[in-house]
């Protein structure tokens, strides 16, 4: 089972980068409004109003 | 905000902030943010106080990220606009407190008097993170008790609801990140945990042992650094201030159990406990975010409506020229312009330019009003025509809105009695939990103190309300969401626990059980007359004319000429060279009409009557109501059936309101006709005097009705109601009628079954953790098993219960979407 010695630490690596994903996504507002969007998709957008602007709001 | 000013690095000279590129200075000299800020650096140059500006403890205070020192609180322009000055000389403010998590903060922020001298008196609004300080200025200046509140864990901030908005979003982001990095480490954690167990049972190579237990203290390590710091900081604030805060037995717990685990894994003997560490900081910060996402959501009322004003103004100097400053700058006499499309910032008077105005978010009139020089216009409504200039009148929290504001906050603070409980709880709990600590290890230490200390630890780490702080807020945000799909939005969890149990309902009338339209209910002519009907009030905004036109959709319009509109509320016109005229009776009495026998005709109902004559002969008569909503009378019924009491509260006339009362089975004493906004009010305020352990739900829909709702335990907004009565409601209903009402009280019922069960799963497993561990039967082991399990139960319990059920219609989804979009 010496293999351990290689795969955990690999483990552990893509652990980091998976976590490091997920921080950037929290971080870039992604999880902000989790229940408006759902909502939104199902309506035509508004003319001369963009999703960026809004957050920008 | 954070961000751009990081990215900036430079910023205003006096308080940090991003220098706007507009405001930057040329050459060295120092560039302000705002007006505010250099305004406050005029007058420390001017006061001979620049020496502020090198003191070497305002750099190396505690930077937040926000890079606030918090030596502006103290400047005259914050105090202009945040501090009022009682009359015995001491001073008030509202600071909004980051950080303000659970019931045990109010305890501990509200004991800063004692830690400060000059501190009269400190009082939070949990639900709303809002502090307010009473403190004499002459003994302390308020950045002292911002930097005591920073050194507890509570950043402050003045309060100001929009500029709450970025903050909170940080403050969510960052809860976020905690969660998902203490989410991951735990999982990895407890897969290793899951080899050394096996390991324990079927035996397993030292060295890989070994291994893994090292792999996992470099896991458990970063959780405990940042994630779990939350705890060890508010521990920490709470030793120094000698309070019993929730906080603390969980910082011991993890302190214990991972300086424990470390040796034991240094010198490769022991338990380890890293996956119960681990794990319990993750399911403690899902508790306490999902808590205080639920005390948030109850909260935004006031910040929304707020925020409906505008940030900026543009002000007309004294020489001409325009200058962009913050509303909060706005001073009364000031100048300011407001283009067509734009939301005035203050309260004013007009003295340039015609348009008309949307009060809709004050009144719930959607029908523009013109404005003309030395007409007033309210902070909040909109310039839909033509640019104005405004002579500023009030500002920020003079203006009406503020007030509006101010009674809505007013009304949530009266509701702390509940918060006061669960604070007292938290303080048992904690001491229950480190006496039960202290006696394990007495019991057993006499014995073994390697034994003491484990069976110390497993106490602590078994007993660390996971499910119990989840129980709660699990229960109610999951049954909050559904409710959303369903078409109700409930703000607070504590309007669900309040609307399980019978109480009292009381409901207006227009727009409520009744339709709130014109519309046409009794109709006794000739149908050829229709189109001539229709032709009279083309074009006309009238309720009236409006009513006609719904009822008939279909029909054209005849060919009329010389339509007028008369003041007296009617129309005439000739059709086809006959004399016609529509409108009260009055009016077409005044066209010399013959008006007798009209009441007959309309069958003796409580209308509004509308009489059509030609040619001086009343030849069709039209009864205008407000209809009953559909299914009101089956809603009312099962409300009552669940032993519920139902009021109906109305300014309408005694007549037409009886009418009503008399078709939904109210009873006459429960029945109140002409009632003012101020009637309301006082109505409510009686009712909850005399309602004991009950609550008092006021339903309604238009602002006339919104002080009687925030004054109410829960305050509910109807389908159609005015933007302002749905921002303070507690709960909004989207689906026409009052069968979602019903639903609302039928779901907030079964949601409180199922806390009450989350409870009890969690006391239960706490006592049995207790029991084992005491009686030294709490292997690691069972401890790792007992404490995912119980939270596991918790949150299938929450997932799986029936709370509420989706509404069969779902016609009016544009309502929430579109109010959500505004809001953004």
């Amino acid at each position: 089972m010496s293999v351990l010695y290689l795969v955990i630490p690999l483990a552990l690596v893509v652990v980091a980068l998976a976590i490091g994903a997920y921080v950037w996504s929290a971080r870039s507002g992604q999880f902000d409004d989790l229940d408006t969007p759902a909502m939104r998709m199902l309506h035509d957008d508004e003319a001369g109003e963009t999703r960026s602007e809004k957050r920008e709001a | 905000m954070a961000e751009v000013r990081a990215r900036l690095g430079t910023g205003c000279a006096h308080c940090g902030l991003a220098v706007p590129p507009e405001r930057r200075a040329i050459g060295s000299a120092p560039a302000f943010c705002c007006g505010g800020c250099e305004t406050a650096h005029g007058i420390l140059r001017a006061g001979g106080l620049a020496q502020y500006y090198a003191l070497g403890e305002r750099r190396a205070a505690p930077v937040r990220p926000t890079g606030r020192s918090y030596d502006e609180f103290d400047h005259a322009a914050f105090e202009e606009l945040y501090v009022s000055r009682r009359a015995d000389g001491l001073a008030t403010a509202e600071l909004y407190l980051e950080g303000v998590h659970c019931a045990s903060c109010v305890w501990l922020v509200e004991r800063v008097p004692l830690l400060e001298a000059g501190i009269a008196r400190a009082e939070l609004d949990v639900r709303r993170s809002l502090l307010r300080v009473e403190w004499d200025p002459r003994a302390v200046p308020l950045s002292r008790i911002a930097q005591v509140l920073d050194r507890l864990g509570y950043p402050p901030h003045p309060f100001h609801g929009v500029a709450r908005e970025a903050m909170r979003r940080r403050e969510d982001r960052a809860a976020l990140v905690r969660i998902g990095v203490a989410g991951a480490l735990a999982g990895n954690v407890m897969l290793i945990a899951f080899a050394l167990y096996a390991g324990d049972l079927q035996g397993m190579a030292p060295g890989e042992r070994q291994m893994f237990r090292w792999v996992s203290l470099v896991l458990t390590l970063p959780a405990l650094l940042f994630p779990g710091r939350v705890f060890f900081t508010g521990a920490w604030a709470a030793l120094r201030t000698r309070a019993l805060h929730m906080d603390l037995p969980i910082a011991l717990a993890l302190a214990a159990a991972s300086v424990r685990g470390a040796l034991n894994t240094i010198t490769d003997s022991g338990p380890v406990y890293f996956d119960g560490v681990t794990l319990l900081v993750f399911l403690l910060l899902v508790g306490r975010y999902l808590q205080q996402r639920g005390q948030r959501a109850a909260t935004d009322a006031a910040e929304l409506l707020l925020s409906l004003t505008p940030r900026m103004a543009r002000v007309r100097q004294d020489d001409g020229a325009l200058r962009d400053v913050p509303t909060e700058a706005l001073l009364p006499g000031m100048l300011v312009e407001v283009g067509a499309g734009q939301v005035f910032p203050a309260d004013g008077t007009v003295v340039h330019g015609q348009s008309s105005v949307n009060r809709a978010l004050l009144t719930g009139e959607s029908v523009p009003v013109a404005v003309v020089p030395g007409d007033v216009v309210a902070a909040g409504s909109e310039n839909v025509g033509a640019p104005l200039r405004v002579r500023v009148d009030a500002a920020g929290s003079a203006s009406r809105l503020a007030r509006l504001l101010a009674e809505v906050e007013a009304n949530a603070r009266r509701r702390a009695p509940v918060v006061a409980l669960a604070n007292r709880l938290a303080g048992v709990f904690v001491a229950l939990v480190l006496l039960l600590a202290a006696v394990t290890f007495l019991l057993w230490v006499g014995r073994d103190t390697a034994l003491a200390w484990d069976h110390a630890i497993a106490l602590l780490i078994v007993t660390c309300p996971c499910a119990l702080a989840l129980a709660t807020p699990l229960a109610v945000s999951v049954a909050v969401g559904r409710a959303a799909r369903a078409g109700i939005y409930i703000k607070g969890g504590d309007a669900l626990e309040l609307l399980a149990r019978p109480g009292i309902m009381v409901l207006d009338k227009t727009g409520t059980v009744t339709a709130g339209r014109h519309d046409l209910v009794a109709w006794d002519g000739d149908p050829r007359w229709r189109p001539v009907i229709l032709a009279l009030e083309e074009g006309a905004a009238h309720p009236v004319a409006e009513g006609f036109r719904r009822a008939w959709p279909d029909l054209a319009p005849a060919s009329l000429e010389g339509v007028r509109h008369d003041v007296l509320g009617g129309v005439s016109g000739r059709w086809d060279g006959r004399e016609v005229a529509i409108g009260s009776p009055a009016f077409v009495a005044s066209h010399g009409a013959e008006i007798t026998g009209w009441r007959e005709r309309l069958a003796g109902a409580a209308v509004t009557p509308v009489l059509l004559a030609i040619d001086g002969q009343v030849v069709a008569v039209a009864g205008f109501g407000d209809p009953v909503r559909d299914g009101a009378r089956d809603a009312l019924d099962a409300l009552r059936a669940r032993g519920w009491q139902t009021h109906l509260l109305s300014g309408d006339d005694t007549a037409v309101v009886t009418a009503v009362a008399d078709a939904l089975g109210f009873a006459a004493h429960q029945v109140i006709a002409r009632a003012t906004p101020e009637e309301k009010l006082a109505r409510i305020r009686a009712l909850r005097a005399g309602a004991g352990v009950r609550a008092v739900v006021m339903v309604g829909d238009g602002v006339n009705d919104a002080a009687a709702m925030t004054a109410a335990h829960v305050g509910v907004g109807v389908h159609g109601g005015a933007e302002a009565s749905l921002l303070v409601a507690d709960v909004h209903l989207t689906a026409p009628g009052l069968a979602p009402l019903q639903r609302l009280v039928e779901g907030a019922t079964r949601t409180l079954g199922l806390i009450r069960r989350n409870m009890l799963w969690a006391v239960g497993y706490n006592a049995v953790g207790v029991a084992l561990a005491m009686s030294g039967r709490l292997s690691p082991l069972v401890a790792a098993i007992l404490m995912p399990v119980s939270s596991l139960t918790v949150v299938l319990g929450s997932w799986l219960g029936r709370s509420f059920v989706a509404a069969p219609v779902a016609t009016t989804a544009a309502s929430p979407a579109t109010r959500h979009r505004r809001a953004a």
